[in-house]
């Protein structure tokens, strides 16, 4: 790169650096260092704790229900993340190759809802599914059921409003980069015989792939820990992660075995991002060898 | 672009049925809403249209201190995160030093970070360190998740622009400080506008680490509106759900307006917003 020769080099930090490195070691750093300290001592009362090392809060968080909890946020949110996918992918395709024109309004048309309140957007799907809202007035005016239904207090109804909210996460990265993408190569498969499956999963699946994996990031993350959608939509009975720890924060006043969830629920995250990337970057060693036993 | 003007293959029709589909479940709860909060029902049943639930939810002084509120914290923390931001940007851009890829590895945390585990460690933190919850806590909670989308948005601003003019007017004899202002800052100034605004919109619309470091009487708007929804469905909160879906469907009109927008989508190099507002995304 160009840009290296007019650096200037520091022995040791530019001061300019200093304010955000002690922004991030004071707010960031040393907060999350005390969530595992704290995940590591016993509860006092009232919110208390009692500096004595135990692992006791982690032996509860492995009681089957509590690992009920985590099992249920962790399919959710594979299953969010997932279905933004199958959804977002033909969404991100059909704007990325809609014309100038129709591309700038879809992608409005997107934003939109994007940066609308997140609260008032899970309240609005609270208002349309609820037992006297339009879609129940609606399905009992056409006789589709007598009586209202309740769709609200399930793990469904957490999914659509999850999906809902986080699908613009997914298309957007998605539309960035199918933007990039040169459609001349798909031409080019066509020409040399490749069937329409072919182009898309040989050839425009792997060159999108860093929006895929952006994007399954994007959702999954915010998704697992989610709190606000299960609490609006989902009723006391589909408690997930982001709940069971807020819950022991807010209201149990039991920050050490609040601490110790959120290390969990945080190496969880850790966890499948590596995963994430290993297999990514797994995929890319074996095209590179590849291309080199071909001789490229 | 150089693909810019190359024809583009048309979707397949499961494709466009898809985007439809999707649009209209994004929304229809909106239009629900807003055809809701200009509703009223009497006792047997019989719907007019009002402007009562606006009158209630404008005249409601507990809303109004949380707009307050969310407006006074959205500016402070926006300040905040945008010195923050622009300064690191610089550092990463502009200077080597040892452990900077260290550091710019860490400016990525809070984007990373569940944020129940960021609102978590900040309301322990605060309480140990004595900070009253209150304004300023949440505040200084805003700025920490913040910050790291200004870097992005500045820094890609940085790395775009034409090196080869910070050069020349260091070669001409002026100081770092006087090529900073007369030529690194009017550049890159619509990376830390776009920044700024990016910072804003975070704080004035985040729920949950405001609803873990607000204490008693410092709701933002986000967090009352909870509170009111937890009280149960009422026509003042769709008239006020409302109001702020308009107030965010102005600003994003305003910034991404349509003839800007088509050239900043095509044109990488373009304006700031859209491209910009994705490269923080991605």
């Amino acid at each position: 790169m160009s840009s290296q020769k007019s650096r200037t080099r520091y022995k040791l930090v530019p001061p300019i650096a200093l304010p955000t490195m002690g922004w991030m070691l004071w707010f960031l750093m040393i907060p999350m260092g005390i969530v595992l300290i704290y995940s590591l001592v016993m509860k006092g009362i009232y919110g208390g704790i009692v500096w004595q090392m135990t692992f006791e809060n982690y032996e509860r968080a492995f009681d089957w229900l509590y690992l009920k909890i985590f099992l249920q946020s962790l399919k959710l949110a594979l299953l969010t993340a997932i279905s933004c996918l199958l959804i977002g992918y033909p969404m991100a395709y059909v704007i990325a190759t809609a014309n100038q024109k129709y591309r700038s309004a879809l992608l409005i048309l997107l934003i939109i809802p994007f940066w609308t309140n997140f609260v008032v957007r899970t309240y609005a799907l609270k208002v349309l599914f609820s037992e006297q809202g339009p879609l129940n007035a609606a399905a009992m005016a056409l006789g589709f059921f007598s009586e209202p239904i309740s769709f609200s207090n399930s793990y469904g109804m957490v999914w659509i409003g999850m999906v809902t909210n986080y699908l613009p996460y997914m298309v957007l990265p998605l539309y960035v980069s199918i933007e990039k993408f040169d459609f001349s190569l798909l031409e080019a498969g066509r020409d040399l015989g490749a069937s329409s499956w072919n182009n898309f999963w040989k050839v425009l699946v792997p060159l999108t792939k860093p929006g895929i994996i952006t994007g399954f990031i994007l959702v999954f993350t915010p998704a697992l820990g989610e709190f606000l959608i299960p609490d609006l939509l989902g009723g006391a009975r589909s408690m997930l992660m982001g709940n069971l720890i807020t819950e022991q924060f807010l209201k149990m006043r039991d920050w050490p075995f609040g601490s110790a969830l959120s290390i969990i629920l945080m190496s969880i995250v850790l966890i499948s991002l590596v995963i994430v990337i290993r297999v990514w970057m797994k995929e890319e060693q074996t095209k590179v060898e590849a291309e080199a036993a071909h001789g490229h | 672009m150089a693909t810019e003007h190359r024809a583009r293959p048309s979707p397949p029709f499961f494709a466009s049925l898809v985007t439809a589909g999707t649009f209209l479940l994004l929304y229809i709860p909106l239009f629900v809403l807003v055809t809701y909060s200009f509703v009223q029902t009497d006792l047997d049943g019989n719907s007019s249209f009002t402007w009562n639930w606006y009158y209630e939810a404008v005249a409601d002084s507990s809303l109004q201190q949380a707009l307050w509120m969310s407006l006074m914290v959205g500016v402070w923390s926006t300040l905040g995160a945008t010195l923050l931001g622009t300064t690191a940007a610089l550092a990463l851009e502009r200077t080597d030093f040892p452990g900077k890829k260290i550091f710019d590895a860490l400016t990525l945390v809070p984007l990373i970070v569940p944020e129940i585990v960021m609102a978590l460690s900040l309301l322990i933190w605060f309480v140990i360190l004595k900070i009253s919850l209150g304004g300023i806590s949440i505040v200084l909670a805003h700025i920490t998740f913040s910050f790291s989308y200004v870097i992005i948005t500045v820094r890609t601003r940085l790395a775009d622009f034409d090196h080869s003019l910070e050069e020349a007017a260091r070669d001409l004899g002026a100081t770092p400080w006087k090529t900073f202002w007369k030529v690194t800052f009017p550049l890159i100034w619509p990376g830390i506008l776009s920044g700024a605004l990016m910072a804003f919109t975070l704080s004035f619309d985040d729920f949950l680490i405001t609803f873990f470091t607000a204490g008693v009487g410092s709701d933002t708007l986000p967090v009352k509106l909870y509170s009111m929804i937890k009280f149960g469905i009422s026509p003042k909160i769709n008239a006020l759900s409302t109001l702020i879906l308009l107030a965010t469907a102005l600003l994003v009109l305003m910034i991404f307006r349509p003839k800007r927008s088509m050239k900043t989508i095509s044109k990488e190099s373009g304006e700031t917003s859209v491209p910009d507002a994705l490269k923080a995304l991605g």
